[in-house]
């Protein structure tokens, strides 16, 4: 079992917990992630990890609420415990001295981003961060990647915050005032990886993608994260998770995350039956 | 099941051999495919008493020399015989650890009952069987003993890998009086014996059993701990301070075919099929979270004893047809001839001679049907079986909703690729001494799949018990200051 130290909502339906797990914090590396089992019935998930302190033997995971199993972490909280926590796994970010480094983030995907931002950064980079968001308080992380980078540029769908637009119009933007980076590092929904990909391709620009494909097992062994990259089937769990974007088929991985959208559809609305059920009966949750 | 076993006469010889070999009772294959409970339900004493009358007691039993950990086997069942089952089991855990899976999942018709001398005229004694009953009965009493402990030694040794050649090192090595750590990726112990096979075939609370046991024997089980990531066998030596470590890994990495349409959504591999069903109970969605959706149509691309596991399964999640694709025959399979024979009552849809060409799908990238070619024998090939040859134009389309790929596993490179200056060979399993089973790196050690490639749970569990044997040689050299740990970085 895994002790939750802390569990804070950071934004409607994103949460941060601060996970005990001493022997994961202290050997994660940027661009690594782990799988939970939150409850003993529960389901493997990966999540990625936005931040590990070695000293005090914690990690800190963002969880964004979008199915059952994660709308049930959002109502565990300090002093609750995951089943399982295991990790740190996948290959860890090449992190050197590139040059100029624009980190891409939009949603969740700003998360994993952060400790790749930190890396870069201390590696010597100059980091230009976007932040993207349906509406302002979506574009999660705003203070932590700010200290991760050397500016900072957020867009938001609605143009409550920073620029109106997508990430793309942002990174057009940067690229014509500031010329071509060394390197694009994207993280967030596959669409918009896939939009990021296409801009840079037709750029030149060597970009990154971190992808965000359903695993059961993370370690290799049953190959439900493949993707297609130039080409050639890859494990996500593996031998990624970040692969050059302008290889990685994103039609497939975005068709291959539905895969289990029924079931994901069906237990997300007896969870929230559920819910309203307890809550109807006087039940209190956290 | 009556509480007490009464011993049966021990008979004339002749007499022995008229008696003919006891069937296995099983679950009704019309009722079984409704349900996950084991298919074969066991001898009941007295069945299991006669069969064992059957034995000859041989001076010099061939049936030894066919078993891969050497079970005293006309010892056992002779004990048995006399109703002394707790006798027998004490026999049997000489030499198995593992004797309720063992007589589930050995091959005994390859190995002890193969070179019976009671099958020259008949049909040999039901060893497996037998070795089943004695280790469930004594179960359901609660009354297996724990083996006695040598005293502490002070040397600590780490098992990597949890499944039967983890268990079996880690067992020899308590009972010597070594400090051992096993570490598991997975939330669960067993390794394949609970991610893989099926609960119809090995019930989970019979491994627990047994995982329980070393428990009591002072071992300790580390859960999701990757060895590889979590920690690397240096870590292991050097912050963890262990002074040997065991690597028995497994063949855990899925094989595809590498034939068009293979990443549609609804080709699976066997593993992540049987993980999904097996450890993650996606059987019993949504009161677990883990879903599985076989479809009504599926195939399963392989005929091994992994390929049955999943015909099987399929047909108990509710596929209306399910079909294995094979490109030799029936002769060739590897599978078990039981596990084939249950596999057939359950109506599965055998096509032998068949070769998968291509999976196809839809527009939103969900399998539809595959392109199976027929073959014919030819030649034998390398292996010696006939090679499966292609017709010219014989190819046909069928429409399936699931295709799951059971064409083997390979190593699982995590641990080895972490760890420096250990030798595979090409096809990335770790060379291991054959005597001692020492890897390139002193002090490391390995057995089982890792080492073998992927094949019994008793050839595992030999090898877990013969790497202890290695491993206590190298303890004490290194408590005679003769060797030290290894560096790795």
């Amino acid at each position: 079992m895994f002790a939750i130290e802390s569990r804070e909502e950071i934004a409607p339906r994103f949460h941060r917990f601060v996970v005990r797990a001493p022997e994961i914090a202290r050997k994660h590396r940027p661009g690594q992630f782990v799988i939970v089992m939150p409850d003993e019935l529960g389901e493997r998930i990966p999540l990625t990890i936005a931040h590990a302190d070695p000293a005090a033997g914690t990690i800190t995971l963002v969880v964004q609420e979008v199915g059952k199993t994660t709308m049930t972490m959002g109502r565990m909280n300090g002093g609750d415990q995951f089943a399982s926590v295991v990790g740190p796994l996948g290959t860890p970010t090449h992190i050197e001295h590139f040059g100029t480094v624009i980190c891409v983030g939009g949603g969740a995907g700003i998360a994993p981003l952060l400790p790749i931002a930190a890396g870069m950064k201390a590696a010597g980079n100059t980091v230009l961060s976007i932040l993207g968001g349906r509406t302002h308080e979506l574009v999660i992380l705003q203070s932590e990647m700010t200290a991760a980078s050397d500016e900072i540029f957020l867009t938001t769908d609605d143009g409550s915050l920073g620029r109106k637009g997508l990430v793309t119009h942002a990174l057009a933007d940067l690229v014509a005032e500031r010329g071509k980076p060394d390197l694009v590092v994207a993280i967030g929904p596959a669409v918009m990886m896939r939009a990021v990909a296409e801009q840079t391709r037709g750029l030149g620009i060597k970009t990154w993608a971190s992808l965000n494909s359903i695993m059961v097992d993370g370690t290799g062994m049953c190959g439900a994260c493949r993707v297609s990259v130039g080409g050639q089937t890859k494990f996500v769990c593996v031998d990624g998770p970040e692969f050059d974007a302008h290889e990685v088929d994103f039609e497939l991985l975005v068709k291959r995350l539905r895969m289990y959208l029924p079931e994901e559809q069906a237990a997300r609305e007896r969870y929230l039956e559920e819910c309203r059920c307890h809550a109807e009966g006087g039940a209190h949750h956290g | 099941m009556a509480d007490e076993v009464r011993g049966v006469p021990e008979l004339p010889k002749p007499e022995r051999m008229k008696i003919p070999r006891h069937a296995m009772p099983t679950q009704d294959h019309h009722v079984r495919i409704h349900n996950f409970d084991e298919v074969a339900t066991g001898y009941d004493p007295e069945t299991a008493l006669v069969e064992a009358q059957r034995c000859l007691q041989c001076a010099n039993p061939p049936c030894v020399k066919g078993c891969p950990v050497g079970i005293d086997i006309p010892a056992f069942i002779d004990r048995l015989r006399q109703g002394d089952v707790a006798g027998a089991l004490v026999k049997l855990k000489e030499t198995n650890t593992l004797p309720a899976i063992c007589g589930r999942v050995c091959p005994q018709e390859e190995q002890c009952e193969v070179v019976c001398v009671v099958a020259k005229r008949g049909e040999a004694v039901a060893i497996g069987r037998l070795e089943r009953f004695v280790a469930d009965w004594e179960r359901a009493r609660g009354q297996a003993s724990t083996p006695e402990l040598a005293p502490p030694t002070g040397m600590r040794v780490a098992i990597v890998g949890s499944g039967p050649a983890g268990l079996a090192c880690a067992a020899e090595l308590a009972r010597a009086g070594h400090a051992v750590t096993i570490f598991e990726a997975l939330h669960k112990p067993g390794g394949v014996l609970v991610y893989g096979i099926p609960q119809f075939r090995l019930p989970k609370e019979i491994v627990n059993y047994e995982i329980e046991a070393l428990n009591s024997m002072g071992v300790t089980l580390r859960g999701d701990f990757v060895i590889g990531k979590t920690a690397t066998v240096h870590e292991l030596f050097w912050e963890f301070g262990f002074d040997a470590v065991f690597l028995g890994t497994g063949a855990g990495l899925p094989y595809f075919l590498g034939i068009p349409g293979e990443n549609y959504i609804g080709v699976l591999s066997a593993n992540e099929f049987l993980t999904r069903v097996n450890l993650m109970k996606a059987y019993d969605f949504p009161r677990h979270d883990t879903p599985v959706r076989p479809g009504r149509r599926v195939a399963v691309v392989g005929s091994g004893n992994v390929a049955m596991d999943c015909l099987r399964t399929a047909k108990r999640l509710g596929a209306e047809e399910v079909i294995c694709i094979y490109r030799r025959t029936r002769n060739e399979s590897p599978a078990r001839r039981e596990e084939l024979e249950h596999a057939e009552e359950e109506a599965i849809d055998f096509r032998w001679l068949s070769a998968p060409l291509a999976v196809r799908g839809n527009a939103e990238g969900f399998v539809t049907g595959m392109q199976i070619q027929r073959m014919e024998l030819g030649e034998p090939d390398a292996s010696g079986r006939r090679r499966p040859v292609p017709i010219a134009g014989s190819e046909y389309e069928i429409a399936v909703d699931t295709v799951v790929m059971a064409i083997g596993q390979g190593p699982n490179p995590l641990a080895t690729r972490s760890t420096p200056g250990l030798t595979l060979n090409r096809h990335g399993n770790i060379v291991a001494d054959p005597e001692t089973l020492q890897t390139s790196i002193p002090g490391v050690f390995a057995g089982g799949d890792i080492v073998t490639g992927a094949a019994t749970v008793i050839l595992a569990m030999g090898a877990g018990k013969q790497a202890a044997r290695g491993i206590q040689a190298w303890l004490d050299k290194l408590k005679a200051g003769e060797v030290e740990k290894p560096r790795l970085e």
